[in-house]
């Protein structure tokens, strides 16, 4: 059982890194604003969502586990908010290129 | 092996960081490179095992000050960088150098043994009522440093008001808000500034027996002040305000309140009665959290930019 919950963790974890790397290779490569939201949010979101899910049986305590599920569900309202507003920013100083995919 | 690679790419990062930040184009530029340092560095704190300053270093150095800085940038005028002379430059290099190797020295040939008084500490703390040691040494031995910090605080946000003009001396910080557009930041604020105040005060009463305290819930707390504002919630109040400045003064005048009365009653300025150590100490605390909040939320929402 242990054996079994050491593989998932180091799974989610290991695919939890991926999607911070893919996310990052994107704020870097892709060509406008809301492209790079994109890349970034599924960073926070799936990223951190996996490497939360990969810590769980870790955690010690229910209620640990619990702290974290919020950390991440914080960090993912907070994330979402900020990229709202850069997205809208962006739209509205470059309508052209960055709103590109909108039009 | 993993966690010296782990510490080493943390200390490569923090010196990469540090040097990207001096060498950036534009004050936007530098402010974002020293909140990424103070974030690195409250990594660089967790990995030495030190929570309460890595906990101080988010919530305070990498945050509110990096907020602080980029207000301030936005309100000073970008003008040309003023480039030293050679001669100022070696100085200034010079003396930079002597300190970077003052404390090398401290760090890589301590005494043997090093000169500590932390076995005394964990002795006497079970007379403080505290079970965090950091709390104890802030509250009890060093209780003159953490009362004077909270006043420097307090002049930096006078320092801060001075900015205004005269004819807003008292008014209300940062320019007139617009009523809130729909949109995300409104609806963010409102679900995350109850959980952040709750999250806060957890923080400050964790503080006693674990990492947390004071300084850092109320950097929280003021975070979500904050927050509040910018989402056109709340306005920032009158800083003519009775309310306000009793606020603002409450804290330390309860600390130096209790401080004075220690020396009748246990014999010294700023020593407890025994017995009384963890009401009189939780008192102080929750007096200092308010204010500071409040002092904190104020300097960020800078000088008084509108009349009374």
């Amino acid at each position: 059982m242990s054996v079994l919950l050491g593989l998932f963790s180091t799974v989610a974890i290991i695919a939890g890194i991926v999607f911070f790397v893919a996310g990052t290779v994107g704020l870097l490569r892709f060509p406008d604003a809301l492209t790079r939201l994109h890349a970034l949010t599924k960073a926070d979101n799936l990223g951190l969502g996996l490497i939360v899910l990969g810590l769980l049986p870790y955690a010690g305590s229910v209620g640990a586990a619990l702290k974290l599920v919020v950390i991440w569900a914080l960090v993912q309202f907070a994330g979402a908010t900020v990229a709202q507003m850069i997205g809208a920013l962006a739209v509205r100083e470059h309508p052209t290129s960055a709103g590109r995919q909108r039009r | 092996m993993m966690g010296l690679v782990l510490d080493g790419g943390i200390a490569l990062l923090t010196i990469g960081i540090a040097a990207w930040t001096i060498r950036a184009g534009d004050d936007f530029a530098a402010v974002v490179g020293f909140v990424a340092y103070g974030l690195v560095l409250t990594l660089a704190w967790t990995r030495l095992g030190a929570y309460d300053v890595a906990l101080t270093e988010a919530a305070i150095g990498g945050g509110a000050t990096g907020v602080i800085l980029m207000r301030a940038g936005a309100r000073v005028k970008p003008a040309p960088a003023a480039r030293a002379s050679r001669r100022a430059r070696i100085i200034v290099g010079a003396l930079s150098a002597a300190v970077a190797a003052g404390l090398s020295a401290i760090v890589l040939l301590p005494p043997q043994p090093a000169p500590s008084l932390a076995l005394e500490v964990r002795e006497h703390l079970a007379s403080t009522g505290l079970g965090n040691p950091i709390g104890g040494v802030l509250m009890a031995y060093r209780a003159a440093d953490t009362f004077l910090e909270t006043v420097v605080v307090l002049l930096a946000l006078f320092g801060v008001w001075s900015l205004g003009r005269d004819a807003h001396w008292g008014g209300r910080p940062g320019p007139a808000l617009r009523p809130a557009e729909g949109g995300a930041l409104p609806l963010f604020a409102r679900v995350l500034v109850p959980a952040g105040i709750v999250i806060g005060i957890y923080i400050v009463w964790v503080g006693a027996d674990a990492p947390g305290g004071k300084f850092q819930g109320a950097t929280l707390l003021a975070a979500m002040a904050i927050l509040a504002g910018m989402a056109g919630l709340v306005q920032a109040p009158a800083t003519a305000g009775r309310r306000l400045r009793w606020l603002l003064a409450a804290g330390p005048i309860v600390f130096v309140g209790i401080g004075l009365a220690g020396i009748p009653l246990a014999g010294a300025f700023l020593a407890y009665p025994p017995g009384f150590e963890k009401p009189l100490i939780l008192v102080i605390e929750v007096a200092l959290t308010v204010s500071l909040a409040a002092m904190l939320a104020l300097i960020v929402a800078g000088p008084t930019e509108r009349a009374p």
